[in-house]
């Protein structure tokens, strides 16, 4: 029971982690109807940014809130420069380019890094949170500024003219701007956005699974497994996804199939969810008019 | 056939036959890895090229050919060649059903699932259960077939000759294809998916089959490869296996049969090249070639070639 | 000075040329009504204006030319358009849609003044405020359109077919806030309508388009005597 409970545990930080990237992912496949393939990778080649900033001597936090930012303007830069002119391409050139940005961000932080796994520190204590025997400090601190995030992006949604002006612009492009908004910019954000969450939860799952170019592979398909799980154009569904694939994803490997499999789970789940009901748990049905 | 397209075959076949006794015993074994790579990427683009099914994860079938032709060397001693029809067989059935859940996905969405394939199958490979067939984490090695009937031909130009032979059946046969009714149905499914429906093609039969026939092609160039390579182990069929073939076909050309062998050069020499540089640079040129093929050259090499050829065409007829 | 004044616009959809070079004006304070069947290029001048499709020709707002400007920035020179299809933020509430209106206003406080002043012209929207803006009736959506284009104090209020799909009582409601409207803030208009003897009611003047082409133009008074108009789009 001990075992059951901590995996649990275990399951929902990794899930918020799941989360996070899930969401990011969501926020790009609302405003633009396409999945970031590379978004893994973007979150990647930011953590090593922050790394190098601590590796330099600067305090964590300080490193943590220059690399937000810094994985903001990455984002836009991006948008601008690699996406933009491949808008309104047929999918296959989308995907490639998805797949091309995937393959450069790998192989330039191989380049300037090496393939050597680092460490990455935590910021949160090595001591248990209480002397509890569930979950680590930094598993709770991983739930904790999953929580923050999501609330803050809520907030910011919800309640400011620019998260509205964003969601419009997501919605219907064309009425948006009769209103007057950018449309183009407000998609640029978006992806600033998302990489910025992806930032975030590059930085919380490094200490877990140590740094290296490839540690955000296994991570993306357990985003790309949320997302569907929740409805691929619904935030909270994203959310909720991510907590339940982190919960699966340590209980079927501890009991079940043993760890060694564990991204199986997120492979059969996508399949699952995309040929029983690609809407997922939340996400509307879309229907076809022939 | 054009008259003038059959003497380009035939000098290209000319040039074939004689390249592995002017090159050195590796450069022999490199071209053979491109001819495997061809049939490989003959096979995704099939699928990609002309049916407009996305797969990112098409190193799974090389995967599954390589694995059956080594089970079958190394634990039950069929010989090499036996092992292709295996092989593709195999290959040709999972392909199928493969084909039949991709079906109801579109797009991005087939993308996505085949991604996760390619990125959880070395997992697969490792599992513990099947360690008994597939070697776990060491993998298989095997043997390197000697020529028949005593030729008087080194192990390597062997081997070149018999995927060169392999090579052409198998490309001969999917010319046939592409050209005939089924190859335009492809076309048709790919370009205008309700219209081909509603013109009386099965579209969901011709797809599941075109899933199956492209990876029986790659699963064929899988065994030969691990048949080249002597060797198969879970590591070498990740992510990066399936989009090294992504890359091929891009470059080589998409709907094109030569551009399965430009795409092949390109993806054997290219990082030989790049490896120079540094063991990162192969991939960041990848995917630097990937971006401004896109942008700038969609057709491919052989797109490319082909307008030269009209544009040279063009100009002798007004000489 | 003309607040609108369009000379030799053409526009295209693609390779298809819509609009063969038209011209006309509109005097500021002035309702005008652009008249004509279906497909006949009124839609497709809307948003002309608006640079939603491929223009060539003149287009000037108070004397600034406005042919070469995005559609985001036209708005902000206080154009406001209205859509066929209404527009509608369907998943997002009546009061944000409302505010999105306004969304390239700095005057903030105004802002909430002009909410207050819409909520007047049509209730309902004030009862349906929170609701999804998706599940309000036709007629409601259209309200909720016309107001969210009041709040942005547009000078020129574009409106593609307002009549479209509502009831004929729902319709004389909506004129009837429009004129008042008009009346009220000075917004000049210019409507689109397939339903000419509806427009020409509440229009000062009238042009009407035929593939393409302006073949009539003039006060609404004279647009309605005109037996050709009579016969063929007024039905009597």
């Amino acid at each position: 029971m001990d075992a059951l409970i901590h995996q649990i545990l275990a399951g929902l930080a990794t899930g918020g982690i799941y989360a996070s990237l899930a969401l990011a992912l969501v926020m790009i496949y609302q405003a633009t109807h396409l999945v970031n393939f590379a978004q893994g990778e973007m979150a990647m080649f930011a953590t090593y940014i922050a790394w190098t900033l601590v590796d330099a001597g600067m305090p964590y936090w300080a490193a943590f809130f220059l690399t937000v930012p810094a994985a903001f303007v990455l984002g836009v830069a991006i948008e601008r420069i690699v996406i933009r002119p491949v808008e309104n391409a047929p999918v296959l050139a989308v995907v490639v380019v998805f797949i091309a940005l995937l393959v450069i961000l790998n192989s330039v932080t191989g380049w300037i890094y090496t393939y050597t796994i680092k460490t990455f520190p935590s910021p949160f204590p090595k001591e248990p949170l209480f002397g509890n025997r569930y979950m680590s400090s930094h598993e709770i601190g991983a739930i904790g500024v999953t929580l923050v995030v999501l609330a803050l992006l809520y907030v910011f949604f919800r309640f400011t003219p620019l998260g509205l002006a964003m969601r419009a612009a997501a919605q219907n492009p064309d009425s948006a701007r009769l209103v007057g908004i950018r449309v183009g910019w407000m998609l640029a954000l978006g992806w600033g956005l998302a990489a910025a969450i992806g930032a975030v939860a590059g930085m919380m799952v490094a200490p877990i699974v140590y740094l290296d170019p490839n540690m955000m592979g296994g991570v993306l398909l357990y985003a790309f497994a949320a997302a569907l799980v929740g409805g691929i154009d619904n935030p909270g569904g994203a959310v909720f996804g991510g907590f339940l694939v982190g919960v699966l994803e340590n209980v079927l490997g501890a009991f079940v199939i043993g760890n060694e499999l564990k991204l199986a789970v997120a492979l059969v789940l996508i399949v699952v969810v995309l040929v029983v009901k690609p809407s997922g748990f939340f996400g509307r049905v879309h229907v076809t008019r022939v | 056939m054009s008259r003038r397209q059959i003497v380009v075959l035939a000098v290209l076949l000319a040039v074939a036959c004689a390249l592995p006794f002017l090159a050195s015993n590796y450069r022999t074994f490199q071209l053979t890895l491109v001819i495997i790579y061809s049939i490989a990427l003959l096979g995704l683009n099939m699928l990609t090229g002309y049916n407009g099914q996305i797969s990112l994860g098409h190193g799974a079938f090389y995967a599954i050919g390589a694995y059956c032709t080594a089970i079958l060397m190394d634990r039950f001693g069929v010989p090499y060649w036996a092992t292709l029809p295996a092989a593709g067989a195999v290959c040709l059935l999972v392909g199928f059903l493969f084909g039949l859940p991709a079906l109801r996905l579109e797009g991005l969405y087939l993308a996505l699932a085949t991604f996760a394939l390619g990125v959880s199958l070395p997992q697969l490979l490792k599992y513990k259960h099947l360690e008994g067939w597939t070697g776990g984490v060491q993998g298989i090695v095997i043997n390197k077939p000697e020529a028949p009937f005593g030729l008087p031909l080194n192990s390597d130009q062997w081997l070149y000759f018999f995927t060169l032979a392999v090579a052409l059946v198998m490309f001969a046969l999917a010319w046939n294809l592409l050209r005939g009714r089924i190859g335009r149905a492809m076309v048709a499914i790919r370009d205008q998916h309700i219209a081909a429906e509603a013109m009386g093609v099965h579209t969901a039969m011709v797809k599941s089959l075109t899933f199956g026939v492209s990876a029986m092609y790659t699963g064929v160039a899988g065994a030969l490869g691990a048949i080249a390579v002597q060797f198969v182990a879970p590591d070498s069929f990740n992510i990066f296996l399936s989009i090294v073939f992504l890359v091929g076909i891009v470059i080589g050309g998409l709907a094109s049969i030569s551009g399965a062998l430009y795409g092949a050069l390109f993806i054997q020499f290219v990082p030989n090249v790049a490896d120079e540089i540094s063991k990162a640079a192969p991939w960041a040129i990848f995917g630097i070639f990937l971006i401004g093929f896109v942008y700038l050259m969609p057709m491919g090499i052989a797109g490319a070639v082909r307008l030269a050829a009209a544009r040279l065409a063009r100009k002798a007829r007004n000489v | 000075m003309a607040l609108l004044e369009v000379k030799d616009l053409r526009a295209s959809y693609g390779e298809t040329r819509v609009l063969h070079g038209i011209d006309f004006g509109l005097e500021p304070g002035s309702i005008t009504a652009l008249l004509g069947a279906n497909g006949a290029g009124k839609t497709t001048t809307l948003r002309a204006l608006c640079r939603m499709v491929r223009t060539e020709g003149s287009i000037r707002f108070d004397g600034t030319p406005i042919g070469r400007r995005a559609t985001e920035d036209i708005v902000r020179l206080g154009i406001a358009h209205v859509p066929d299809g209404r527009g509608t933020f369907v998943n997002l509430t009546t009061e944000e849609n409302l505010r999105l209106g306004a969304y390239v206003r700095k005057d903030r406080a105004e802002v909430e003044g002009d909410l207050e002043r819409v909520y007047g012209y049509f209730p309902r929207l004030r009862e349906r405020r929170a609701q999804q803006a998706g599940t309000l009736s036709g007629g409601e959506q259209q309200m909720l359109a016309v107001s969210r284009a009041l709040m942005l104090r547009p000078r020129l209020m574009l409106l593609d077919e307002p009549s479209f799909g509502l009831a004929p009582l729902v319709v004389r409601e909506l004129f009837e806030i429009l004129r008042a409207v008009n009346q009220a803030e000075r917004v000049s208009m210019l409507v689109v309508e397939q339903n000419a003897a509806m427009a020409l009611d509440l229009a000062d003047t009238a042009y009407l388009i035929e593939t393409g082409r302006i073949v009539l133009s003039g006060t609404a008074r004279e647009i309605r005597g005109d037996d050709a108009v009579r016969r063929s789009y007024l039905g009597y």
